[in-house]
């Protein structure tokens, strides 16, 4: 019973106590790009979900096999192995997700949330735990990156998932759909999410603390010894 | 060389920085872009190691592409290789610099550990292939320009945006937006002041 619940644990904190997008603050890029429409967020939170289990579960299988020393080069080869699965499968069955997604599909790859996992976690954990963990994370992932297109599929576009919804009510506002409406419905979300969060407090802009190549930063070396 | 293609370099190099502005237009290389722009001496040291990784990179991976993949019809092998010469690349660089310009690492040098997960390098080593698939006049020479000029549009938009943030330091901000919300507020105007740009470049032509 108390490892079902701490495997639940593991599941259920990547979806809003240790979201990874709005935070950790990982994996931002993607969620900018490609939340102009609630589908493309889809897609993309699915390739992700796909990429951060299958990763997650190698690394924690491959903990005790990969040298320390090589270990960010051999996660980053296992994750762009699955990227490259992934990426066929959507030109072969979604040539439209593909074309939406554009360079962004092979740039999971660079997705700190997978490194990030991988270093924080699956390197260090079971596999059954880090499997969940991946999932869970994956779940929080794709439901912010929903979030945000509908917002802004809405305010720029009057619809949801391609359906109108605001049409005769109000026009359409297009800077949503355009770089400096992401930027601000991700502002606003980070807000909020900090509000609903136990510390009750947005996360800092320049937090390391998640980056995956934390340990190995010299930047973030510097400022511990300035700090000490 | 005569003008026509000069012409086109130029077209390549400005919009680059300004109409198609990699962190500001394409949204990457945020994690930095939101993560070391808090001084501008950080700023400049980050964005002048990408400039320099991201030209190397693209000179490395293009003759790569061409050469042996597309030949053996091993296209889809393009993620798992330019990542794995990128990140060589980056050590590579680091332990140069390390062990022969001891100043130089310590300007720029410290930086490179962060930058194998850039998403901005990876990216320009693929969005110039694409490039080059959609228009047969688009060369080595214009990627490689094509790479200078997104880092320098990354420079640009990491100095202009330390500034801004030095500014919003001194601000009373409400509480539930300080940190990262007011910060993504903040670039999201700068977002908007760079979509004045639009169009610029077509004219040029």
């Amino acid at each position: 019973m108390n490892e079902k619940t701490s495997l639940w644990r593991e599941f259920t904190k990547g979806i809003l106590r240790e979201n990874p997008v709005l935070r950790l603050v990982l994996g931002c890029c993607a969620t900018l790009a490609v939340t102009t429409a609630a589908g493309n967020a889809i897609g993309m939170g699915a390739a992700t979900t796909f990429v951060l289990v299958c990763s997650n579960g190698a690394i924690s299988l491959l903990r005790n096999v990969i040298p320390n020393k090589v270990r960010i080069p051999a996660y980053i080869t296992v994750i762009a192995g699955f990227v490259t699965i992934v990426q066929l499968f959507i030109k072969a069955f979604s040539p439209e997700l593909d074309t939406a997604l554009g360079v962004f599909l092979p740039l999971i790859v660079v997705n700190c949330i997978i490194l990030g996992r991988a270093e924080m976690f699956a390197s260090k954990n079971r596999v059954l735990p880090s499997i969940l963990d991946g999932l869970g994370m994956g779940v929080g992932f794709t439901a912010t990156l929903l979030a945000m297109g509908i917002l802004r599929e809405l305010l720029g576009a009057g619809t949801v998932f391609g359906l109108p919804v605001l049409s005769g009510f109000m026009q359409p506002i297009i800077i949503f759909l355009l770089p400096p409406g992401g930027f601000f419905v991700f502002g606003m979300l980070v807000a909020l999410a900090g509000r609903l969060s136990a510390e009750k407090k947005p996360p800092a802009a320049t937090d390391c603390g998640h980056c995956p190549l934390a340990a190995s930063c010299s930047i973030n070396n510097r400022k511990k010894e300035a700090g000490e | 060389m005569d003008g026509q293609v000069i012409k086109g370099l130029v077209a390549i190099f400005l919009a680059a920085i300004l109409t198609e502005n990699y962190v500001l237009n394409k949204f990457l290389g945020i994690c930095p872009f939101l993560g070391v722009s808090k001084k501008l001496g950080t700023a400049l040291g980050m964005s002048c190691a990408v400039t320099v990784v991201m030209v190397i990179a693209t000179a490395v991976t293009w003759p790569l592409y061409v050469g042996p993949l597309v030949p053996n019809g091993l296209e889809y092998l393009q993620t798992v290789v330019f990542i794995l010469v990128i990140a060589a690349l980056v050590q590579l660089l680091e332990t140069i610099l390390h062990r022969y310009m001891p100043p130089l690492y310590n300007s720029l040098g410290i930086y490179l550990p962060l930058i194998t997960t850039n998403c901005a390098v990876l990216g320009v080593t693929m969005l110039v292939l694409e490039k080059a698939a959609g228009d047969p006049s688009y060369g080595y020479i214009q990627a490689l320009v094509n790479a200078f000029g997104s880092g320098v549009g990354f420079l640009v938009a990491m100095v202009l945006f330390a500034g801004v943030r030095e500014r919003l330091e001194e601000c009373d901000v409400p509480k539930c937006l300080q940190g990262l919300p007011i910060t993504l507020v903040a670039a999201s105007l700068v977002a908007v002041s760079f979509l004045g740009f639009n169009g610029l470049v077509d004219r040029l032509m």
